[in-house]
């Protein structure tokens, strides 16, 4: 029997009912009253000096009320970036100004100038074209290696080259992995592209500032994943608000996958602006504007060798990527390559020695940050798809090749030869089961029934691994985060026994509100229903890090559980006074205290109410009222893993594929809610699937951006997607989370690609076409000609 | 957007009075013209709605010929020309989405003329006639190169007459992020000789491929257009596709075209 | 500005608007209406998707005047007076079709139309009939289940249940 509530269980989410009845509260459904609007002016050229910016016919114009350029920003800090990596040579990366508007140079398409704030949004466009700005164009700086060649044009005049940081990890290795790949009995050599994508959460950015004179008090409505985080980066380091006087509210926020994690520019100016005009401003990103403004994902172009013995072990895997950054440093952005990519390069198997090296580059282009998986996705695609080609060259079945390496149960915890120790795992079992769901070994009857109809069929395997619940402060903090990586949570008892978690992870689409609510549940023993959970708000919830790298559940409501444990021993020293027991002997099950071994018992809402009414009251030993907070900081990362088995067709004609099947068997250790858990993977692999298949942001040689909506961006639709087979039964708990987490919202992105080009590579050796490799998207085009020529 | 003043004539005289006007412009389903104006790509002055005007909406059948209202919608074609030209329905049926079909109009389109888009394969593989309040048109004179027609500025198109072909059938590959036609291609056969209509794919707009004509006129067969290789020079190329590979899909679709058509 | 008068989900209302006014904004901005969404201004999310006279369209390309007098139906008319769901929207979270809620008002108010002229579709349809329709959550997995669900027609299972 399944459970209906609780851990395990898997029910319906709470806040599908206001979502479905068109009740939610967007950021951009919040309107205030005497609100003006902001038009961002925008750079249509990718690069250029500023010679004038004349707004004088512009503010004489109906309804606007200022036009602001970079000197009313004179005093403001640069939008922060809240990662320090450090190069090959000890010496730290180049940081260049994020300016809020772009001071004398403008860096890439998009690159804010101006803002036109005015009663109307409408006038604030119209106004918008009367300002007069002069641009001398400069040579764009687009491709990653003609950036760090010789004599460059820069991106950043007062930086000394285009490259941000050359790294190399583990430094100590190169020369030993240098030696192995020479000495090995095969080595594996791939080039590869890891696409740019654009995360397009369907609700555009959003921001209204607002400002009370009589507190001197700011509150910005943001689309953020983290409010927290940008009230600390937004407040300390751009306009030097103290925390007190800024509230950051993320209201309901229509998905993210990483693009609303970074402080915008647009955010410090509605904040800003509301003061000067002392009335409030609101910017709605239009879907256009977000293609050119919203940060940018993945952008790496690898070259990857694995070196074999004799038995087909793997000795040695050496990288050299190059990472693109964009014009500006995003918050996260020297992270992704580095700590999020680096660390994961042994995937799930026994290598060694491995060396990494990392030039990420400056480039007049949207910045760069994570995406859905950041820095992981492009680990496993390197890998998996090098193991793919090393099975083909060997002649060996790409299943046993992988099987060969993995790393065997008995030898967790294991520490791999970049930096992290991986706790947990079953890779063998996570095979199995994808293997069995996919039916692979029937695969050779489906591909004949294809062929007969003129169609060629491929199966692509995936192995992964991934670091997530991204965290432990001391650890991050080494690698060169300049925050802390914990999370927070508050339980607040009411008197009549309701209540009210408030968390410092952020819901945009995850259902918090309901599996925060099912763990609350569980431990204490009463209904959800009676439990809220609060989020996305910094005057409601003290502190929080929130929502990115599948940190939720992990370090979120890990943060949650200590919090309810101390709520627990509280009420229990309440309940036994009131019992006349010794605490020792309290027990809580489903909603009551009872003293072990008598039928005495008292109920949960009787404690609550003690606690709140304290005239029978332990008042020597305890305080009255029920509220506690924790701040969880985990041990270590948790590591989710699994197989994904892609089943697809290729039309030879036109190079059309047909995605027929995909397969996800992953080991999420324990699993809160089954239906959001393989929400969260559907969405992950529709996420990867799309990159690998169709999504594609492409800039010209000047920089313009040709893929700027969704007339040109391909996002997967309803009918490019097959039904999809998820399975979590492969379990291996997270040893050092109490819930026995690991974290599941980026797993289908970073698996499925290399599982998908996997396969259609597959299916062109079937048909004698000896293509080693084509670069995602795969697109029919792309198919088409790697098959003709 | 910038804005404008909206009218809602109910006769065609009107309509083409009120569109006499300077900055005039005159507006279908609006699924091509708003998302243009949002972009500030179009500025008039006046909008003229077409979607209220007597006699422009509906489908008549009758003589060999379908005519279909110049404001009808494309759900409207896809529903009601099934029968008496299923392949023209078929196509109106693939257009867009189903929101954009209950509003885009088969005139909105012909005045278009966007170079990917359906509906000029249809009218100039059928051999058309566009009626306008001011005259009638031939397909073959009306499409005059991407984004280009016989129009004049303030003219509507009222009508356009379809000869319903023995069979025919569209083949549309679809540009994945837009939907609309990376290479269409329509095949109709005629008691007279086929005719081969592909939209999509060449920088001048939709064109007949009159050696595919040749070929089928002489044998309505897949296997009849096999050696026969389109010149990719004047094809479009793009994000989606190469010259080389819409030329390539241009065969291909036409040779699926001919297979449907039966 | 003009005086526009809508039948919105069975109640007269009025409000003003100007040529450019799309019906989307009317909705929103007016009418505070703000269950109908906006996520791109190309015409191709149909987050904005409403019916308009019992026809599907997408609010971002149409003007409020066009609407003048017209009858218009929105997310936010969908559930009965008392808040329950219909069965549409009942099945979307039966099924868990919705994760952020920003696609789910016009994935909704898509799918009621196809289920209006197609009561029961088979998968390949209703992924057909969602071509307008993108959502960045979900895969559409659940969503075309939902659908599937709503028009009393099986639903695959999925390995986990
Ligand atoms: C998401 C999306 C997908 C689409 N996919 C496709 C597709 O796959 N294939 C395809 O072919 N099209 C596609 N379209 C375009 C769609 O078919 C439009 O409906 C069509 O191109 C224009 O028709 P309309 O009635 O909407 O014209 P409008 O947008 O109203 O007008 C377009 C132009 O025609 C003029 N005009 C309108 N009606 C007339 C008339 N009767 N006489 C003279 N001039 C007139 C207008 O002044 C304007 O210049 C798509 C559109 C969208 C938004
Ligand atoms: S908002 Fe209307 S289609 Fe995107
Ligand atoms: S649920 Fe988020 S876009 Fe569909």
């Amino acid at each position: 029997m399944p459970k209906d509530s609780g851990i395990g269980a898997s029910p319906k989410r709470r806040e599908d009912i206001r979502f479905l009845t068109g009740t939610g509260n967007y950021t951009d459904d919040i309107n205030i009253n005497g609100q003006t609007y902001a038009w961002f002016i925008r750079s249509d050229v990718a690069h250029g000096t500023i010679n004038s910016i004349d707004a004088s016919a512009a503010e004489a114009m109906e309804g606007v009320l200022k036009v602001f350029t970079s000197a009313d920003f004179a005093e403001a800090g640069g939008i922060p970036c809240g990662w320090e990596v450090t190069d090959r040579h000890g010496q730290p990366m180049q940081e260049p100004k994020h300016p809020i508007l772009a001071e004398g140079k403008v860096r890439h398409v998009g690159d804010p100038i101006a803002v036109v704030v005015a009663e109307t949004l409408e006038q604030a466009r119209d106004a918008a074209e009367a300002v007069e700005i002069d641009i001398d164009e400069l040579e764009a700086v687009i491709d990653m290696k003609a950036a760090v060649a010789e004599g460059a044009t820069k991106v950043h005049d007062d930086l000394t080259s285009n490259l941000c940081y050359d790294w190399g990890f583990v430094e100590e290795n190169r020369e030993a992995v240098d030696e192995a790949i020479k000495s090995a009995a095969h080595v594996t050599t791939l080039e590869l592209v890891n696409n740019r994508v654009v995360a397009n959460p369907m609700e555009p950015r959003v921001a209204v500032g607002d400002y009370n004179r009589a507190g001197d008090e700011h509150t910005l409505y943001t689309t953020s994943q983290n409010p927290h985080v940008i009230r600390l980066l937004m407040g300390a380091f751009v306009l030097s608000i103290p925390e007190h006087k800024l509230r950051v509210v993320a209201p309901d926020v229509g998905g993210g996958f990483g693009a609303k994690i970074y402080h915008y520019a647009e955010e410090a100016f509605v904040t800003y602006a509301a003061k000067v005009l002392n009335r409030p401003v609101k910017w709605t990103s239009s879907r256009s504007e977000a293609f050119i403004s919203d940060a940018h994902g993945r952008d790496h172009v690898t070259k990857i060798e694995l070196a074999m013995d004799e038995n087909h072990k793997f000795t040695a895997v050496r990288t050299d990527t190059y990472a693109n950054m964009g014009a500006y440093l995003s918050t996260f952005a020297p992270s992704v390559p580095t700590w999020l990519h680096g660390t994961l390069m042994a995937g799930n198997y026994i290598t060694p020695l491995i060396y990494v090296n990392v030039k990420a580059v400056f480039t007049n282009t949207v910045p760069v940050d994570a995406y859905r998986g950041a820095g992981r996705p492009e680990a496993t695609f390197q890998l998996e798809r090098v193991i793919d080609k090393a099975a083909r060259e060997l002649g060996m079945d790409p299943v046993e090749l992988r099987r060969k390496n993995f790393i065997q149960p008995d030898q967790f915890p294991y520490d791999t030869p970049v930096a992290v120790t991986y706790d947990t795992g079953n890779y063998d079992a996570t095979m199995d089961k994808a293997l069995e769901v996919a039916d692979y070994a029937g695969f050779e009857a489906r591909r004949a029934e294809s062929e007969a109809r003129g169609k060629l069929r491929g199966i692509g395997v995936a192995h992964y691994i991934e670091a997530c619940g991204i965290a432990p402060s001391n650890l991050v903090g080494q690698l060169g985060a300049r925050a802390g990586l914990y999370e927070s949570a508050t339980v607040r008892v009411n008197a009549t026994g309701s209540i009210s978690v408030f968390t410092g992870s952020h819901s945009h689409g995850q259902g918090h509100e309901t599996t925060f609510a099912q763990v609350v549940s569980e431990m204490i023993g009463v209904d959800a229903s009676q439990i809220d959970i609060v989020h996305g708000d910094t005057s409601k919830v003290p502190m929080g890090m929130g929502t990115y790298g599948s940190r939720s559940i992990a370090v979120g409501g890990s943060a949650m559980v200590r919090a309810t444990e101390k709520i627990i021993n509280k009420a229990k020293k309440i309940a036994a006074h009131l019992m006349e027991a010794s605490e020792a002997d309290i027990e809580l099950k489903d909603g009551a205290f009872s003293v072990a071994g008598t039928d005495k018992s008292v109920a949960w809402g009787d404690v609550t109410l003690a606690a709140y009414v304290p005239h029978n009251y332990p008042l020597e030993d305890i305080e009255p009222g029920l509220e506690e907070s924790a701040f969880y900081d985990p041990a270590n990362f948790t590591y989710p893993s699994g197989a994904y088995i892609c089943e697809l067709e290729v039309d030879p004609e036109t190079g059309v594929i047909d995605m027929l099947n995909f397969t996800a068997a992953d080991d999420f250790g324990n699993v809160i809610n089954p239906m959001i858990v393989e929400g969260q993977v559907h969405g992950g692999l529709a996420q990867g699937i799309g990159q690998a298949l169709m999504e594609a942001c492409i800039y010209d040689e000047n920089g313009q951006l040709l893929s700027g909506s969704f007339m040109d961006y391909t996002m997967p639709r309803a009918d490019d997607m097959p039904m999809m087979n998820v399975d979590h039964s492969c379990q291996t708990p997270c040893t050092h989370n109490p819930l026995g987490v690991k974290g599941c919202g980026e797993a289908g992105a970073i698996g499925s690609p290399p599982a998908v080009v996997n396969a259609v590579i597959d299916a062109l050796h079937r048909a004698g076409h000896k293509v080693e490799h084509i670069d995602m998207p795969v697109s029919p085009a792309r198919v088409w000609k790697a098959m003709h020529g | 957007m910038y804005n404008f003043e909206f009218v809602k004539p109910s006769t065609v005289e009107e309509a083409a009075a009120a569109l006499q006007g300077e900055g005039a412009q005159a507006l279908g389903g609006g699924q091509t013209l708003l998302p243009t104006m949002k972009q500030r790509l179009a500025s008039p002055e006046t909008l003229v709605s077409l979607t209220g005007v007597e006699g422009m909406v509906g489908i008549s059948a009758g003589d060999g010929t379908v005519t279909v209202g110049g404001a009808t919608t494309h759900a409207q074609v896809a529903s009601e020309a099934a029968s008496a030209y299923p392949a023209l329905a078929a196509l109106a049926g693939q257009i867009g989405d189903p929101a954009v079909r209950n509003r885009g109009t088969i005139g909105g389109s012909l005045a278009n003329n966007d170079p990917a888009a359906c509906y000029p394969s249809a009218a100039l593989g059928s051999g058309a006639s566009i009626s306008t309040n001011k005259r009638n048109i031939a397909a073959d004179d009306y499409f005059q190169g991407m984004f280009e027609t016989a129009l004049d500025e303030d003219e509507i198109v009222t009508s356009v007459s379809f000869p319903v072909p023995e069979a025919a059938s569209y083949q549309k590959f679809l540009q994945p992020a837009s939907r609309f036609a990376l290479t269409g291609v329509f095949v109709a056969k005629f008691p007279g000789g086929v005719r081969v209509a592909v939209t999509g794919a060449s920088n001048n707009g939709v064109f007949r491929w009159t050696e595919a004509e040749e070929a089928l006129s002489k044998e309505f067969r897949a296997d009849a257009l096999m050696d026969l290789r389109i010149n990719h020079l004047n094809m479009i190329s793009d994000l989606h596709g190469s010259q080389e590979y819409r030329a390539h899909l241009v065969g291909v679709m036409t040779r699926r075209a001919v297979d449907a058509a039966g | 500005m003009t005086k526009v008068t809508m039948t919105i989900n069975g109640k007269p209302r009025s409000g003003e608007a100007e040529g450019r006014t799309l019906l989307a904004s009317f909705l929103r901005e007016e009418l505070g209406l703000t269950g109908t969404h906006v996520g791109c201004d190309t015409s191709q999310c149909g987050a904005c998707v409403v019916h308009v006279d019992g026809k599907a369209v997408k609010s971002c390309t149409m003007f409020a005047l066009e609407a003048d007098g017209a009858q218009v139906d929105t997310i936010e008319g969908q559930a009965d007076a008392d808040g329950t769901l219909n069965s549409l929207q009942q099945a979307f979270q039966d099924y868990h079709g919705l994760q952020c809620g920003f696609c789910t008002p016009g994935m909704v108010m898509s799918a009621a139309a196809l289920l209006k002229d197609n009561p029961k579709p088979s998968e390949a349809e209703i992924r057909h009939y969602l071509e307008g329709n993108i959502c960045r959550c979900t895969g559409y997995h659940n969503i075309v289940r939902a659908i599937l669900a709503a028009s009393g027609q099986d639903v695959p299972a999925v390995a986990a249940e």
